[in-house]
């Protein structure tokens, strides 16, 4: 393995040195390559029994009548079950925080008891020796529904005629008003101001692992170990615990492999606490996975949103503010724990976010409706206040004829201004937004390419091109959730101990989802401690034996655990060397660590295998001095304060054909630079931004929940909502610039979330601009071909 | 009420005399009666393939096929091919390029690119993504897995 330039930026920092910055494979991957994983699915245990839920037909109804005779007469049923029943083994939640101002939802089972509120919501559970005769004795159970009114559309479920629970007063969960000032007077002022309406479909994760939870509850001990497709296991711990009251030294959370989370695997699933509920009231261990038929109506949903916004402009191009006025539906319940209030909060808190203008307002209101819940999923927010501010920033370039390029150019914040708190409140640290939108530019050939447009236009080929600027939340400290009341760690740890061969086996409470978590913290323990990478194992995902801490979301696994290795990993390495000092009776500044191997630090001169340090440490400690005591076992954590979040920046372009024709948009090709600070394994994070443009395509293009007008899915299956596919995905040429943050010693920033975030809107942009020549505009995601059409009148 | 049928059936090379049930799918009595979990589960309805299975030459989906029509078959697993070695190269080329992130559609797509290695061994980059097309990948956004099937059809690096 060649050895790069350093990009740590930490004095003192010679010695992580080697795999940072390298595009090292992860270990990881074999086994997944193999079929040789261990998803929860895979699992086999004596005495499992497997649950099936009976769900709610209808959007709104009362539950009149269960009738479970027959069901539990079938073959091979161990139980049949009702929210009441359920409810004895675990307590209902409420969905708020302290810092949503005003939030408000009502208590939720884990079995709906009387009442379902959407279509999909459990009523009851089969609990069989197979999935297949649990499936069977469900589809006997009898139920006697009042159907109830449903509401459906956000705006009526905001005018309130219908008040889904009447013991909240309104369907109004949460709202936001957030003003600078000034901003009447900033549109008295402009020479320009430019006004839309943009909607965005509901969608969802489409994990291809359903959710997975295998619980095994212990009555010798009253333990419960809980095998659980999850992205947060010490929250999840403490969920279980509280909840179900068990002490929580007793509750074990285990995720082993995880098919895909996206944000879809972070929140509490009523199903899921019932399936640990039941392995507490059976006494064996349950199981259930959803499939993927009822994933679609019981996975978190995500964005639906109707948004207008206008800017004001002087007429040389400067943007002075910007009037915001979103409206979300959320379903019938805040989702636990992290509320469904966070997706409208970060729409207000980064709609204009990479510019510079400083009045801003905006009104927000969270509503109840009568289907699927939604909640935070990959880039919480972001999609949907890049594409509007986008959007409208190319409206009023385009009424003042100045290039798009050159329009943000003369607007983004510069480079120098920081730190800067912009007008919603947030603080940046340090955004390098006119270094990455020359990159793009210069990467994607910007005049070239709007030569060529111009030369397909004339020839009536009807190419466009879309940029997108973004800002993105990454490494949140405990300002996200913790202040306001949520349990959710803000911290993680990471233990480093040196093996008596001389392997290092690293434990973090950071959890891998296929993001590359484990390979870029062996990369960093390997740095730090100053051994090869093949002698690192990485262990996560257990709380019974990683440190404590919140897991993986809001892209803080590489910023936040990969900090607390790389503590770890130098406190290690200096331990090591204390040993290597009293073993070779020298002073400790004289020796170094390279290689797996104690060093002269000015000669290189090997002094000892680390392996011999290891063998002498654990088993002839006799041999050293009397007073001394090895420490080869060493655990460090991380918090970010000093900011709320560790705000990092990018730009994207998307290059599009559209056939006014048929409508259908072909993707050409995609671009995004963006800056994540220190990029630890250039491989890893370009594919994370690739996954998450493709997600982000999917949402601008293909994906959405489709609901009929009683509350029913219409399209809840993978053959009618529509993913993308190999065959419809472009080239993505992602580059980089690195800002590290100045608050931790790596530099490192979040990334998981940055291509997701900005391509809905640079696909619209691009849309737009090749629509532009036929004088249609588009406005509601995602962009289907009926869409565009009737945009061009044509339908 | 259960209706089951003898069935024989080789899978990775081992001849198995079993009573399945007739309405068990294929990949269920693969993960479930024989314990290989590498084929994985993720539509049930045809749509993903995450379940593909060899069936005597011909990819197809274990959700969509019946255990009992594998009657007389050679049924081939990612647990077989890659004991086998016939998938290293793919595997290899996976690995390096990161073509793979949770890994749960990876056991699928490398027996349809494996397919497509045998029957269109020239196959264009187009071609491959076409082929590709009915398996789902949630994680990578495709480019990776694109590339190192070409760089195995091809050389490319």
């Amino acid at each position: 393995m060649g050895k790069a330039e350093l990009p740590l930026h930490a004095p003192g920092t010679q010695v992580d040195r080697g795999y940072i910055g390298q595009s090292v494979p992860r270990a990881n991957a074999q086994r997944l390559l193999q079929g040789r994983g261990a998803f929860t699915d895979d699992l086999r245990f004596p005495r499992l029994a497997h649950a099936v839920f009976f769900r709610s037909p209808y959007a709104h109804a009362n539950v009149k009548r269960l009738e479970f005779k027959q069901a539990l007469r079938a073959p091979g049923v161990i139980g049949v079950f009702d929210g009441r029943a359920v409810a004895e083994y675990c307590t209902p939640w409420v969905a708020v925080l302290a810092h949503l101002k005003g939030i408000k939802s009502p208590p939720q089972h884990a079995i709906a008891i009387e009442r379902a509120c959407w279509q999909g919501e459990a009523v009851a559970v089969v609990v069989a020796e197979s999935r297949s005769e649990a499936e069977d004795a469900a589809a006997l159970i009898e139920a006697e529904w009042e159907e109830l009114p449903a509401v459906v559309d956000m705006e009526e479920a905001l005018a309130g005629k219908t008040v889904i629970h009447p013991d909240l007063g309104d369907n109004v969960c949460f709202k936001r008003e957030h003003d600078t000032g000034g901003v009447d007077e900033a549109f008295a002022q402009a020479d320009v101001v430019v006004e839309e309406t943009y909607h965005f479909g509901r969608h969802t994760g489409v994990c291809l692992e359903g959710r997975a939870i295998l619980a095994d509850y212990n009555a010798a001990e009253h333990s419960l170990t809980v095998y659980h497709a999850t992205q947060a296991p010490h929250m999840m711990q403490d969920i279980f615990s509280r909840h179900l009251n068990i002490p929580e030294g007793n509750v074990r959370v285990i995720a082993k492999d995880v098919g895909g989370s996206f944000g879809i695997k972070v929140h509490v699933y009523a199903d899921e606490m019932a399936t640990a509920a039941l392995s507490v009231m059976l006494r064996r261990p349950v199981k259930f996975v959803a499939d993927r038929l009822e994933s679609f109506v019981s996975d978190i949903h995500a964005r639906e949103h109707r948004v207008k916004v206008r800017l004001a402009c002087t007429r040389a191009g400067e943007i002075l503010a910007f009037d915001l006025d979103d409206l979300t539906a959320i379903g019938p319940y805040s989702v636990y724990p992290r509320t469904s209030g966070i997706e409208g909060n970060q729409v207000v808190n980064l709609t204009g976010g990479p510019y510079k203008h400083q009045k801003y307002r905006a009104r927000m209101n969270v509503v109840f409706t009568n289907k699927n819940v939604t909640c935070q999923y990959r880039a919480v927010g972001h999609p949907i206040a890049v594409a509007l501010t986008e959007g409208i920033v190319d409206r009023a370039a385009a009424e003042l004829k100045i290039d798009p390029a050159e329009f943000r150019r003369r607007n983004l914040i510069p480079d120098d201004a920081y730190p800067y708190t912009f007008p919603s409140g947030i603080k940046f640290e340090k955004l390098s937004h006119h270094q990455t939108l020359a990159k793009l530019l210069d990467l994607m050939d910007y005049k070239s390419l709007r030569a060529q447009q111009a030369d397909f236009i004339k020839k009536g080929s009807y190419r466009g091109i879309g940029l997108a600027a973004m800002i993105e939340v990454t490494n949140p400290s405990p300002a996200f959730y913790g202040v306001g009341g949520a349990r959710i760690s803000a911290q993680d740890g990471a233990t480093l101990r040196l093996e008596p061969t001389g392997m290092v086996t690293v434990l973090c409470s950071v959890t891998e989802q296929g993001q590359g978590t484990d390979a870029i913290f062996g990369q960093i323990a390997a740095s730090a401690v100053g051994v090869t990478i093949d002698k690192v194992r990485v262990i996560t995902g257990d709380t019974g034996v990683t440190p404590y801490g919140g897991g993986t979301w809001a892209s803080r696994g590489a910023g936040i655990g990969g900090e607390a290795v790389l503590l770890a990993g130098r406190a290690l390495r200096s331990n090591i060397l204390d040993i290597a000092a009293a073993v070779l009776k020298m002073d400790k500044a004289e020796l170094d660590l390279v290689g797996d191997q104690v060093v002269h630090r000015l000669t290189a001169g090997p002094k000892m295998p680390l392996a011999e340090l290891g063998r002498i440490a654990y088993f002839r400690p006799d041999t050293l001095p009397l007073d001394f005591q090895s420490e080869l076992t060493v655990t460090r954590h991380y918090t970010p304060r000093q900011y709320g979040f560790t705000f990092t920046n990018g730009i994207q372009a998307s290059y599009v054909e559209v056939d006014p024709d048929t409508g259908f948009v072909k993707l050409l090709k995609h671009w995004c630079v963006e800056d994540c600070g220190t990029v630890i394994n250039p491989m890893l994070v370009d594919e994370q931004i690739r996954g998450g443009v493709v997600q982000g395509i999917g949402a601008a293009l293909y994906e959405e929940c489709l609901y009929g007008p009683d509350g029913q899915l219409l399209n809840g299956n993978l053959a009618d909502y529509l993913v993308p596919m190999s065959g419809e995905m472009p080239d993505i040429v992602c580059a980089h610039v690195e800002t590290p943050t100045q608050q931790s010693q790596l530099g490192a920033k979040g990334v998981g979330e940055a291509g997701t975030a900005g391509a809905p809107g640079a696909v619209m942009n691009a849309i737009n601009d090749a629509l532009a020549p036929l004088g249609a505009r588009v406005t509601q995601m995602p962009f289907t071909p009926e869409r565009i059409l009737k945009a061009l009148r044509k339908v | 009420m259960e209706h089951e049928l003898e069935t024989t059936l080789t899978v990775n090379g081992t001849t198995l005399r079993r009573r399945i049930q007739a309405r068990q799918h294929l990949v269920d009595f693969l993960r479930e009666e024989l314990g290989l979990t590498g084929s994985h589960i993720g539509c049930e309805h045809g749509v993903c393939g995450a379940c593909t299975v060899r069936v005597d030459g011909q990819i197809v989906r274990g959700c969509l096929m019946l255990a009992v029509q594998a009657n007389g078959c050679q049924v081939e697993t990612i647990e077989g091919l890659s004991d086998s070695g016939e998938l290293a190269t793919l595997q290899k080329a996976f690995h390096e390029r990161n073509a793979l992130q949770c890994g749960f559609c990876t056991p699928g797509m490398l027996m349809a690119a494996r397919d497509l290695q045998i029957r269109n061994p020239k196959a264009s980059r187009d071609e491959i993504r076409a082929h590709l097309a009915g398996n789902y990948c949630r994680c990578t956004g495709y480019q990776a897995i694109i590339d190192a099937v070409e760089e195995v059809l091809h050389g490319k690096s």
